[in-house]
């Protein structure tokens, strides 16, 4: 079996702990001795801080501490930014761990309480008093790019000044975008459209949250954290809260979802590990939902205008747009990269476009920071380039698949360059759309679609062909970007005397179920049983350093690293199989966990008898260390782009607005499947947080700042009964870069399906003359678009 | 003021004199320590916390512990029988019924108070029967299989 | 997410309950407490005293007594949903205890905890109002009935007194040619009705005398009586009059539900119910809708 394990879709080892309760989570963490943290966070959205009295907390049943930002004030360093986007005028304005004189969102902290018990903790911040002298908020981008706006930051770390909330501005550009506008003005078409890409919370269902415990005598410090990437929050955490980053260990232990959320360091957990230096005692803080809505990252908030050139025949010659980001009160750790080179560069999609330019303007605003959302800039390149198609095929009278048909860069299998100078590694567009649409019965659709609506309820068919760039990438890149790391991934693979197997790996998986996938890999390449697989993660004490989960690179990079790792293993155990058999190297052979002279497969050593002849070391070829151990560090050569092409089906209700998904079918390459089960759930899960984009979700903010969709009550999150089954297809292109042939998956249904939603629900009213809603399709808005469309 | 409460929490009796305002969910996590339940919200809406209050499925975060003074409460910790896992558990596990897995305990518990009241739903039942329960990882869809795969093997055996 | 400290009592009977409340003036009922945790926890309500009444016996159960349906006020929504008794009796109502909020919450929320409760975006109250309810209130002076008519006074506001106590809900059991039904508009992140619609039904043989004068006059089967009422529209659930009136002595058609459901909030005044997920004018201009599919649902079980 043991070769065919990569590719078959085995149950994930990280389930009995799941199912059975036995997991720990960072809220299930106690520890002798500890107490509880609560924050206060600022209850306007834009104010100066007049007062605090903290006494009747302090006097509070059960409580051992309460700090301000007077406190930690030279304690605790500004957050910090970790995306130094390049030739931008990034501005990065001062972020405290805790506001001491203004409050620039309603998730600043204004003080934390540590008391005995939670509820005491919780009881005795409703007891601090603040006075507050109200300033003006703005939470809208364009509102807050605009002259008039209230002015959230003077100053940035350097002293620069910061004019007009703008945070950065950055272009990309590449082909004579205004010939091709020219050109098209005069003898083609110009599609305009100005798209919202609302603000979304990401709801991974574990909320955030840390436990601190600090060490007097030594000094060193273990934080437990809700992260994607401990080792990125180690490097941030010795920065802000000045513990060595040799006596800090970050863990991250079982983490609950992330899509984004969990990347970013947050002041509320170096605000814990404060408490817990000052107090030497641990600190658990957890976030409530609620606080998780006014206080962790959001996604998305982008207000875009976007112009296509294109030939009377369909074919796409320029595409020119400007975007202002909303960036919250504060740039977020990697915040500046994500409108930028994660949406900018993907502008031209799958499609041959030989011009372009796009200006974004990254905008402070009085909201939440926004962040990383799965999918991260992409979905927002996806929607704008789909949403073009199907106006330009509608003003064309054209079927909206044909026009994709005629823009398509063709089949390609090892690199290909586009404008935004990306060199894509291999795909095959038209294949990907063409088999989507003899799968789904498309034309079958179309013709039930001419018939007319029945009941009042209007068909639509909505198409979204995508690529993403992922696997996060060469390091030099990296630095060129301007991320302050590097993007590679390590593994250390020791196999133990008995055959058994331990992986140390720099990933931090949270849900993707790596820890499987990997012991795939590992089985796949030396012969033995996944099940005598260990992936040991997240851990900073345990493992080597990793950049973290996150851009679908964990397979993709993470996966890589282990790869190269174990082969180096099974190089080694060759020659040392080659010695026990007293052959010579070059006439072994290789297969299914066994090494035999060629020709001579009965007479083999296995991976386990060479593993303890290698720990042993009884009796080793000259030369030859002992034991069966290696290490990686893998920077990948390029970057991974799956790609795919997506159906949704709708019914418009006309008469109330409600729109129901009927069908909705996914196709995806992303190479080679490690776990056919698991990349399943991977797209069926991405896609429906695609869809809730469309349909339900939305962050919305009142005059005042305030957010409205403060919780579960307000926020429509997807539910089971509110969905159809996602039908889910392949194809398989191997990258042709990667060790393994693999790509990502994690996001790619999110970055297809919200583009597919919307063109089919513009596609279901276009009968009744609606041309234009705002996401989400609440049955209000479209209601009133096709009242609108009535009236004109 | 304090109040006793007895609460038998798989199995196992926690007698306490708690505040009246402590919620299930907290009684369950920190007194009786089963921390498989977990809180996924604060407005009763995300299901993370659902047990079953003898035999009956319940949101413990909006559940005062003095309600449940004198009852069986079964937590995800409680629903196997010794090694041998619980149909439910089994079917998440064969159906990649769960990804991070924070959901899941209430999920399962869910699923298991649809097959109490229903015994051989429909997919539509299924989801509507799991409308209390969020889940951001696996867009139901296995939890659907997983739970059509668990009333199968039930009505296998009868 | 942690309530306000408060004392708490338990109740065993209506008269302990009742004696509870005269030595705790402010204190709440506590029942199901699915409508009062969530208020406590968000410290929207933090009241010095809680009185739990959820063990009183006498409080549960449904029971069916010639023509009237008695509901204790401790029933849950699981279990109205599930009684052959209300589905036979008062189908609107089964059918609106089955949409409330989800299986747990369901099992645990109870229709006196509800209705006193009085959201404007919840269902039973709306249902009540079309099925003609009664509702038997203890108070410091004995128990009375109070007719669904005028229960409702606004926003979370009802003829409840500090020291009453809903017992039970008592409904007129549904005759052989009425029908009733409950359509509702969920939001779809709290459950909770955006618009909720009940109607009740009755048919009759329409013509009246003139088919008697009239030899081979059709005898069609026409509304003699209808009872129609919507929640989230207004501040308190309404009894749709207009719609009513234009439904009496019609037959019993889509063209009649239409042009009847037409006819809603016409009558209702201008404090439209509306938030940032629907505004009032939505909410008006949808509802004949939700009237109209309320109106062919309680037709097609009319007998």
């Amino acid at each position: 079996m043991s070769t065919r394990i990569f590719g078959s879709g085995i149950r994930r080892r990280e389930d009995p702990r799941l199912i059975t309760g036995s997991a720990t989570y960072t809220a299930d963490i106690r520890l002798p001795g500890m107490a509880h943290a609560a924050m206060l966070r600022s209850s306007h959205a834009h104010a100066r801080i007049t007062r605090i009295d903290t006494s009747a907390a302090a006097a509070a049943p059960g409580v051992v501490a309460v700090y301000t930002g007077t406190d930690t004030e030279g304690a605790l360093q500004p957050m910090p930014c970790a995306w130094l986007l390049p030739d931008a005028g990034l501005k990065i304005a001062p972020y405290p761990c805790i506001a001491k004189d203004v409050v620039r969102y309603t998730g600043d902290i204004v003080a934390v309480v540590v008391a005995e018990r939670l509820h005491q903790a919780h009881d005795a911040v409703e007891l601090i008093e603040v006075d507050y002298e109200p300033l003006p908020a703005v939470t809208d981008p364009e509102q807050a790019a605009g002259a008039d706006a209230p002015q959230l930051h003077a100053k940035d770390l350097n002293g620069d000044a910061i004019e007009g909330n703008q945070a950065f501005h950055w272009t990309v550009a590449g082909g004579d975008v205004d010939a091709a506008f020219a050109a098209a003005e005069a003898d083609g078409v110009v599609i305009k459209e100005r798209i919202l890409q609302q603000r979304l919370i990401p709801n991974a269902m574990e909320t955030r949250g840390a436990v601190a415990q600090y060490n007097r005598a030594s000094g060193e410090l273990t934080l437990w954290n809700t992260t994607q990437n401990p080792h990125i929050v180690r490097f941030l955490c010795s920065v802000v809260t000045g513990v060595p980053e040799d006596k800090l260990r970050v863990i991250a232990p079982e983490v609950g979802g992330g899509f984004g959320s969990k990347i970013a360091a947050y002041p509320a957990d170096f605000v814990t590990v404060f408490c817990s230096k000052m107090l030497g005692r641990p600190i658990r803080w957890t976030e409530t939902r609620s606080e998780n809505y006014q206080a962790t990252t959001h996604g998305r908030d982008h207000v875009q205008d976007v112009e296509l050139a294109a030939t009377k025949d369909g074919k796409i010659t320029g595409l020119r747009c400007t975007v202002r980001a909303g960036m919250g009160a504060y740039l977020s750790t990697a915040a500046p990269g994500i409108p930028t080179i994660l949406h900018g560069l993907m502008l031209s999609g799958c499609y041959d476009i030989p011009a372009l330019k796009e200006d974004v303007y990254g905008v402070y605003t009085n909201g939440v920071p926004v962040e990383a959302y799965r999918g991260a800039g992409r979905p927002e390149a996806t929607f704008m380039l789909e949403r073009l198609i199907d106006m330009l095929a509608h003003k064309l009278d054209l079927d909206p698949a044909d026009v994709r048909r005629r823009n398509f860069i063709p089949k390609f299998d090892n690199g290909h360059e586009v404008v935004t100078t990306l060199n894509y590694d291999s795909g095959d567009y038209p294949g990907a759309l063409a088999k989507l649409l003899e799968h789904t019965g498309y034309q079958a659709l179309r013709e039930k679609q001419k018939a007319g609506p029945a009941n009042g309820r209007y068909l639509g068919l909505g198409l979204s062909s995508y690529v993403e760039i992922c696997g996060l990438g060469p390091s030099q890149v990296a630095g060129a970007i301007g991320f302050q790391g590097g993007l590679w991934e390590s593994a250390i693979v020791r196999v133990h005397p008995t055959g058994k197997v331990h992986v140390f790996i720099g990933a931090s998986p949270h849900g993707q179920g790596e820890e499987t996938t990997f012991a795939q890999i590992v089985a796949s390449e030396i012969g033995v049983d996944a099940g005598d697989v260990k992936i040991v993660h997240g851990d900073t004490d345990a493992t080597p350093m990793g950049w973290g989960t996150y851009g679908s690179r964990t397979t993709a990079v993470g996966g890589a690293a282990l790869a190269v790792a174990v082969r180096k293993i099974r190089d080694k155990a060759k020659v040392l199989a080659a010695h026990l058999l007293e052959a010579s190297v070059e006439d072994m052979e290789y297969e299914d966990g066994r090494f035999f002279v060629k020709g001579s497969p009965d007479k083999a050593k296995t991976i386990q008898d060479v593993a303890l002849m290698a720990n042993v070391a009884w009796d080793l070829p000259e030369g030859m260390e002992a034991g069966l151990e290696a290490s990686t560090f893998y920077d990948p050569p390029n970057f991974v782009f799956p790609y795919g092409a997506h159906l949704a089906v709708v019914e418009v209700d006309a008469a109330t607005g409600h729109v129901e998904l009927t069908g909705y079918t996914a196709l995806d390459d992303c190479g080679p499947q490690i776990n056919p089960v698991i990349v399943e759930g991977q797209v069926h899960g991405g896609v429906v947080q695609g869809i809730g984009q469309a349909l339900w979700e939305g962050a919305a903010y009142d005059e005042s700042g305030q957010l409205v969709t403060g919780s579960l009550l307000d926020y429509a999150l997807p539910r089971a009964d509110g969905l159809p089954p996602i039908d889910v297809i392949s194809t398989v292109t191997p990258s042709p870069h990667h060790p393994l042939g693999v790509k990502g998956i994690g996001e790619a249904g999110t970055i297809a399906s919200t583009a597919a939603v919307y063109n089919a629900v513009m596609d279901a009213l276009r009968p009744l003359g609606v041309t234009r809603v705002d996401m989400p399709f609440t049955p209000e808005r479209v209601w009133r678009a096709i009242q609108e469309a009535k009236g004109s | 003021m304090k109040v006793p409460v007895s609460i038998t929490v798989n199995g196992r009796r926690h007698e306490h004199e708690v505040e009246p305002r402590l919620l299930l969910v907290h009684f369950i996590r920190v007194l009786a320590e089963q921390t498989g339940t977990k809180i996924g919200c604060d407005t009763s809406q995300c299901g993370a916390c659902t047990v079953l209050i003898d035999g009956v499925a319940a949101k413990s975060c909006t559940t005062l512990a003095v309600q449940a003074d004198g009852a069986e409460v079964t937590t995800i910790e409680g629903l196997a029988d010794g090694e041998q896992l619980h149909p439910l558990q089994e079917s998440f596990w064969n159906k990649h019924g769960l990804q991070c897995g924070f959901c899941t305990p209430g999920m399962i518990l869910a699923a298991h108070e649809l097959l109490r009241t229903n015994a051989s739903p429909s997919e539509a039942e299924i989801r509507h029967g799991l409308e209390g329960n969020l889940c951001r990882c696996t867009g139901y869809q296995n939890i659907v299989r997983a739970v059509q795969d668990a009333a199968g093997a039930a009505a296998d055996r009868k | 997410m942690f309530a306000a400290d408060f004392d708490y009592y338990r109740a065993d009977s209506v008269a302990a309950a009742g004696r509870l409340l005269a030595e705790h003036p402010g204190a709440k009922l506590l029942a199901g407490g699915h409508s009062l945790i969530p208020l406590l926890k968000l410290r929207l309500s933090a009241p010095a005293a809680v009185i739990d009444i959820g063990r009183i016996a006498e409080l549960r159960g449904i029971s069916v007594d010639g023509g009237t349906l008695r509901i204790g006020a401790l029933t849950t929504h699981a279990e109205i949903a599930a009684s052959a008794d209300v589905q036979r009796h008062a189908r609107a109502l089964a059918e609106a205890a089955g949409q409330i909020g989800d299986p747990a919450v369901r099992n645990r929320g109870t229709i006196g905890g509800n209705i006193a409760h009085a959201d404007p975006a919840s269902d039973l109250p709306t249902v009540l109002q079309a099925l003609g309810a009664t509702l038997d209130i203890a108070g410091p002076h004995g128990e009375r009935p109070v007719g669904i008519d005028g229960f409702f006074q606004g926003v979370m506001t009802t003829a409840l007194a500090a020291d009453d106590l809903l017992t039970a809900i008592r409904i007129p059991t549904a005759g052989q040619s009425q029908g009733s039904a409950y359509v509702k508009f969920p939001h779809p992140a709290s459950r909770y009705a955006v618009i909720g619609v009940a109607a009740s039904l009755t048919s009759g043989t329409g013509g009246g005398w003139r088919t008697v004068l009239t030899p081979g006059a059709s005898r069609e089967t026409v509304c003699s009586n209808a009872s129609v009422a919507i929640g989230g529209l207004v501040p308190a659930p309404a009894r749709c009059g207009a719609v009513e009136q234009a439904l009496a002595g019609k037959p019993l058609s889509d063209e009649t539900f239409a042009e009847a459901a037409a006819a809603v909030g016409g009558d209702l005044g201008d404090d439209l119910l509306g938030d940032v997920f629907a505004s009032g004018e939505y909410r008006k201009a949808v509802a004949p809708v939700y009237v109209r599919r309320a109106l062919a649902a309680a037709a097609s079980r009319v007998g």
